[in-house]
């Protein structure tokens, strides 16, 4: 599987990187560095701080280059590096996050409890959406900005998984691998988190 | 037969299609009946792909003291 072991691609920078090609790790940091940094975001407070625990990242990618087992693929492991980093600098500054679902403060069916009967079919069904694109959706009012904010509001653990397979686009197992969660963990994380988006989203677009 | 409730609790994976196939069967016969969870579904969807546009572009490396490190582990 892709996600799992490094890809010829993977072997080919590795290589480069190795050999001290600048313009190597000048595509590597450019490639990675938002996304590490709106990773970080998520077990630190501030931007300050995210921005040292990614820094930190990196020198630990140069530093542990070298011994890079290659089980994971490049992508996993600086993820990994910076989830350690974070978490430990998260930690040092009070911030802890518990990753199992089962702990999450706010567990199941809460969202949406008081839009069903008793019967479990809709009393307040969805509001219709006229938009069929995200694009359509973008052009309204402040979408995006609410969507940030909706994201920004999650608990840590449904901020983090929802940050990296939707927002970055990456694939399920390599999230698991990444945040050291189960599969199941990781489904009802992102679960629970869309399900906070949509619902911010509708009541955003009910008033705009 | 699953209520619209339990259509909601399973929405994610069904458009992850995550979910085991007699499951996913019965969502669909439910999504044929009912435009409310059709709809709810729908907007899940379009929400996830929607974060995708949230994503930061690639900001060009401008940070001199990772590239003096980086040459330092090269000479």
């Amino acid at each position: 599987m892709r996600s799992e072991t490094g890809t010829a691609t993977d072997e080919a920078v590795i290589e480069r990187l190795l050999a001290g090609d600048e313009a190597a790790f000048c595509t590597l940091v450019t490639a990675h560095h938002a996304s590490l940094l709106r990773l970080a975001l998520t077990f630190v407070s501030d931007h300050g701080a995210a921005e040292e625990v990614v820094q930190d990242t990196w020198l630990g990618v140069l530093k542990g280059l070298k011994a890079f087992e290659r089980r994971a693929s490049l992508k996993t492991w600086i993820f990994r590096i910076l989830v350690n980093r974070a978490r430990t600098r998260g930690a040092r500054d009070g911030r802890t996050l518990n990753f199992s679902a089962l702990q999450d403060p706010e567990g199941d069916g809460t969202d949406l409890i008081d839009r069903f009967s008793a019967e479990g079919r809709w009393a307040q069904p969805p509001s219709l959406w006229q938009e069929q694109d995200p694009e359509d959706l973008l052009l309204r009012a402040e979408t995006a900005d609410c969507l940030e904010d909706a994201i920004a509001r999650l608990p840590a653990s449904q901020r983090a998984v929802v940050t990296l397979r939707d927002v970055e686009g990456i694939e399920a197992q390599e999230v698991c691998n990444i945040l050291e969660i189960s599969e199941t963990n990781q489904r009802v994380l992102l679960h629970r988190a869309r399900t906070k988006v949509r619902l911010t989203l509708e009541k955003h677009l009910k008033r705009s | 037969m699953l209520n619209c409730r339990e259509i909601t609790e399973r929405a994610s994976d069904f458009i992850d299609a995550t979910l085991p196939w007699h499951v996913r069967l019965e969502v669909r016969l439910h999504l044929m009946m009912c435009r409310f969870c059709r709809e709810y579904v729908r907007q899940m969807a379009l929400v996830a792909r929607t974060l995708r546009h949230l994503r930061r572009p690639d900001v060009p490396l401008a940070n001199q003291e990772l590239l003096a490190r980086f040459r330092a582990e090269h000479q």
